[in-house]
């Protein structure tokens, strides 16, 4: 039954899932443009901040503990793991790179699935942000309602990261031309590991914020990793600003499509690329850069 | 591949053959080795399925993550007319199923290829999870949802004097290593078809596949179709299988085991897939029974899967390959850089085809016009607020060979972009042979009789010289799309003549079973004017084809170059100008994104905005 209030609430749970979504497509966008490497582990690494995090709670009963060294541990987790495997890739084709990042996000759904079992976990919200807040004309979750916010705060310093330093100036112009960037005499291969750490940070992140909304499976990060897709075409590769519209019209597509039929969000998201691809075959905001 | 290929020298169906030896000997080995029969059955519908990827994937060059929707798609139609409709012929029924998931896929390729890339694999990842919801929940109705379709019956063959019943383990073998075989003589037919030549095309450099005259998106779109096939009849053998359709069967899982057991067993060789679901399977009940790993056999094949990408890129087949000819001592002959055999030996022979090249093939047409050849008028092209050309009129006439010279950054190459149609131009309008061509294809314009050979290279690296110069010859002898799969290419009259021709023409005729990566720079060079030539043009432009060179190189290219002129039309684009006014009658001189003067050569030599040109642009340099 769709009433006013239910739409409405409907409305705020795809603003929190479309923010949680742009932050994992920028994060993985970032990584493309950058880097030239699509990350199939992207997904795979959303999961893991999440059990991190868990594992965090698990040890100190804090989600702010939680958070920061989920967070931190996936920053390790990407550095590593561009180090040792992904830097290899780069002059590879990009065949061999969708294969090896497929492989390593597999290893980590196991590594999750051997350590945790396959039984879903689940972290509560902190105690400030639990119950269920009046909003005048409905009531609202209050931890969903301060994921939109915490999200929108991981996002600003995404932005400022990539729009206000050096290295963000390096990301963008990498971007655009990447060709360029790498005659400039610039120290590409520091660069490319402190992207895919961030990168992987914000994957993790947006995991860990999650956490207490959906319950904890090693298979959550596979449906978020195929919604991510849809963000980034619908967006345009490598553009941060099309993964956050993207993301938001992604969530809302679902969430509202949900209100009516559940079975249908996948068919609506599909179609909504689809136009997308039919009318604008770059994304919304997609430049020319890498393709 | 290539393996396979000089195989076929020798006897044509020798792999054929061996096929079917060892699909018949399994079930006498197999069993004393410990495979059940059932493994062995699973194997063989992975294969089936593989073999319609691997032309995907590894030929073709198109990673899909979203095969799973067309195995599902095939299964689901095949178990539901066995089932639910009562439908009583099992092998009818998996060719429905087949033919379904094939129109299937034509719809979801029609999508998915307007993208190329890292967005095809996203968008078959995306394409493939809606099946996956829609069979679970609008259609569950006829899939039976998370059910499945219990039931699905097993074929049996009437003899007349007995009925053979294939019912399951051993007893199935039979017809599904049929099923496979008929699969793999197919696949094989496919892959040396020409259109098979085209797809491995497409896989090395899809934008010298369209320069030369081929219809990529179409045949990309034919490579996924035949994949979707594949996908679609191994899908109903799987029901057949388990006497059960699974819905797993439209899982990402499924996709991502497909693709791993191919990259495992070897891409790019048919038997990749077999071999790689052989590892996987045997693998895993190797780890869960005898091992007893449990759950995490997975993380184990996750692992091997991960280092074979980073160490054994060709899977286990390459890895053989590649042992096979170390152990041949084949690596110890890397092919040396030779020096060019004078080009004076080879225009006895260009007498000979003199009267043979221009004849061939398809530029008929407009054969007859009697104008200019090519006419440019109020040609320009701007990037943003940048002018590459500017009002550009420009008039060849048949028969000519002009040159185009200018200073860095004067427009030359925007020029011949838009000429050959990879560029549009901002205005103006281009006439080839008294047809507007202004907007067509670059795929199109080769096909009317005009292409370029590139400033910088753009060969199939992977490819022998022989397979690079067929590609291009094939687009001509064609046409730009035809679905000639199960074709001979020897039968293509014409083709093997004007291989060697232009092989003979640019001197490359002692090396045709050398790979592109192993030839010399001058070479290679070469090699590209010959891709060009191969398409028979009336119309050759050559961007800088003497850049790179040694003198003497330059020398006898300039001789190949006047040989080749002999019987076409040519402009030529380069910065030797010794060279150039030694070979062409008429210059153009292009500055700053105009036509500053055209004339003889020494017309040019004279000019005194000419050498303003050149000098004001040295001057400037030395000021700065």
């Amino acid at each position: 039954m769709i009433t006013w209030p239910n739409f409405v609430s409907q409305l705020f749970n795809g603003l929190a899932l479309g923010a949680l979504l742009a932050l994992i497509s920028s994060g993985l966008t970032i990584i493309y443009g950058t880097l030239g490497v699509l990350n199939l582990a992207h997904g795979a690494m959303f999961m893991l901040g999440g059990y991190a995090g868990y594992a965090a709670y698990q040890a100190t009963g804090s989600y702010l503990v939680a958070v920061l060294a989920g967070t931190l541990f996936m920053l390790v987790v990407g550095v590593v793991m561009e180090r040792v495997i992904i830097r290899h890739f780069y002059a590879r084709p990009l065949e061999d790179q969708l294969l090896v990042t497929f492989g390593l996000a597999i290893c980590i759904v196991e590594v999750v699935r051997l350590a945790f079992s396959s039984q879903s976990m689940s972290v509560p919200p902190p105690s400030l942000l639990t119950g269920i807040t009046s909003l005048g004309f409905m009531l609202y979750p209050t931890y969903r309602l301060a994921v939109v916010g915490i999200v929108a705060v991981a996002l600003l310093a995404l932005f400022l990261v990539l729009y206000r330093t050096r290295l963000g100036m390096i990301v963008r112009a990498g971007i655009e031309d990447s060709v360029m960037v790498d005659s400039l005499g610039i120290n590409v291969d520091r660069v490319f590991m402190t992207v895919f750490g961030i990168g992987a940070m914000a994957a993790g992140f947006a995991g860990i914020v999650n956490a207490p909304i959906v319950s904890l499976t090693p298979e959550v990060g596979e449906a978020i990793l195929v919604q991510a897709f849809v963000v980034i075409v619908i967006g345009g590769v490598g553009s941060f600003p099309g993964a956050v519209v993207g993301g938001l019209i992604a969530g809302e597509i679902i969430s509202l499509t949900s209100m009516v039929n559940p079975a249908y969000a996948y068919v609506m998201l599909f179609a909504a690329m689809t136009l997308v691809l039919m009318l604008r075959p770059r994304g919304l905001l997609g430049t020319r850069g890498r393709e | 591949m290539s393996a396979t290929r000089r195989h076929d020298e020798h006897s044509p169906y020798l792999v054929e053959t061996l096929t079917a030896i060892a699909l018949i000997a399994a079930p006498f080995i197999l069993p004393y080795l410990g495979s059940a029969p059932n493994t062995v059955n699973r194997i063989l519908v992975w294969g089936l399925f593989g073999i319609g990827f691997d032309i995907l994937f590894g030929y073709t060059g198109l990673l899909s993550f979203g095969q799973s929707a067309l195995y599902g798609t095939g299964g689901f139609v095949a178990a539901y007319l066995l089932t639910r409709a009562g439908f009583p012929h099992v092998v009818l029924a998996l060719v429905i199923g087949m033919v379904v998931a094939a129109a299937v896929g034509y719809l979801v390729g029609l999508v998915a290829l307007r993208r190329t890339g890292i967005y095809f694999a996203m968008i078959t990842v995306a394409i493939a999870e809606v099946f996956y919801f829609v069979e679970f929940n609008p259609l569950s109705q006829w899939t039976g949802g998370e059910n499945g379709l219990p039931g699905v019956p097993t074929p049996s063959l009437d003899l007349g004097v007995t009925v053979v019943h294939f019912t399951t383990g051993w007893a199935l073998y039979p017809f599904l290593a049929f099923c496979y075989f008929i699969g793999i003589v197919c696949a094989l037919r496919i892959v040396r078809s020409p259109v098979g030549a085209v797809f491995r095309a497409i896989r090395e450099n899809p934008l010298r596949a369209a320069a030369v005259g081929h219809n990529v998106h179409g045949y990309k779109l034919a490579a996924f179709v035949i994949a979707a096939a594949y996908a679609g009849f191994a899908g109903g053998l799987l029901g057949v299988l388990q006497a059960f359709m699974p819905p797993e069967a439209f899982t990402f899982e499924t996709s991502g085991q497909l693709v791993m057991q191919t990259a495992i067993g070897g891409r790019g060789t048919l038997f990749g897939p077999l071999v790689g679901a052989a590892v996987w399977l045997f693998l895993q009940d190797f780890l869960q029974g005898t091992l007893q790993l449990g759950a995490s056999w997975k993380l184990v094949l996750g692992l091997v899967f991960v280092l074979m990408v980073c160490f054994l890129r060709q899977g286990i087949i390459g890895g053989l390959r590649d042992l096979r000819d170390l152990l041949a001592g084949r690596k110890a002959a890397p092919a040396p850089a030779r020096t060019i055999a004078p080009v004076s030996s080879t225009t006895g022979e260009t007498s000979a085809m003199r009267s043979h090249l221009p004849a061939l093939a398809r530029h008929h047409a407009n054969a007859h016009y009697a104008g200019p050849i090519l006419r440019a008028t109020g040609l320009s092209k701007h990037y943003g607020g940048l002018a590459a050309n500017e009002g550009i009129d420009f008039v060849v006439q048949r028969g000519e060979l002009r040159g185009i010279i200018g200073p860095n950054g004067a427009g030359k190459s925007t020029l011949f972009k838009m000429l050959t149609c990879e560029v549009p131009p901002t205005s103006g309008r281009i006439v080839f042979e008294g047809r507007d061509i202004t907007g067509m294809s670059v795929t199109e314009v080769c096909q009317l009789g005009l292409t370029k050979s590139y400033q910088v290279n753009q060969l199939f690296n992977r490819l022998t010289v022989r397979e690079n110069v067929t590609i291009a010859a094939l687009a001509a002898l064609r046409g730009k799309f035809r679905l000639d799969l199960l074709r001979n290419p020897s039968t293509i009259p014409g083709l093997h003549e004007q291989i060697e021709q232009v092989l003979t023409l640019v001197n490359l005729a002692d090396r045709p079973d050398v790979p592109v990566s192993q030839l010399a720079y001058g070479e290679k060079r070469r090699l590209e004017v010959g891709l060009a030539l191969a398409s028979s043009p009336s119309l050759l432009l050559l961007d800088e084809p003497l850049a790179g060179m040694s003198p003497r190189e330059r020398a006898e290219t300039v001789k190949l170059l006047k040989s080749i002129s002999r019987d076409r039309t040519m402009i030529i684009i380069d910065h030797d100008m010794d060279s150039l006014f030694e070979m062409a009658a008429y210059i153009t001189v292009l500055h700053e994104g105009r036509v500053l003067v055209e004339g003889t050569p020494d017309e040019i030599k004279a000019d005194a905005r000419v050498q303003e040109a050149y000098l004001g642009g040295v001057r400037e340099e030395i000021a700065a």
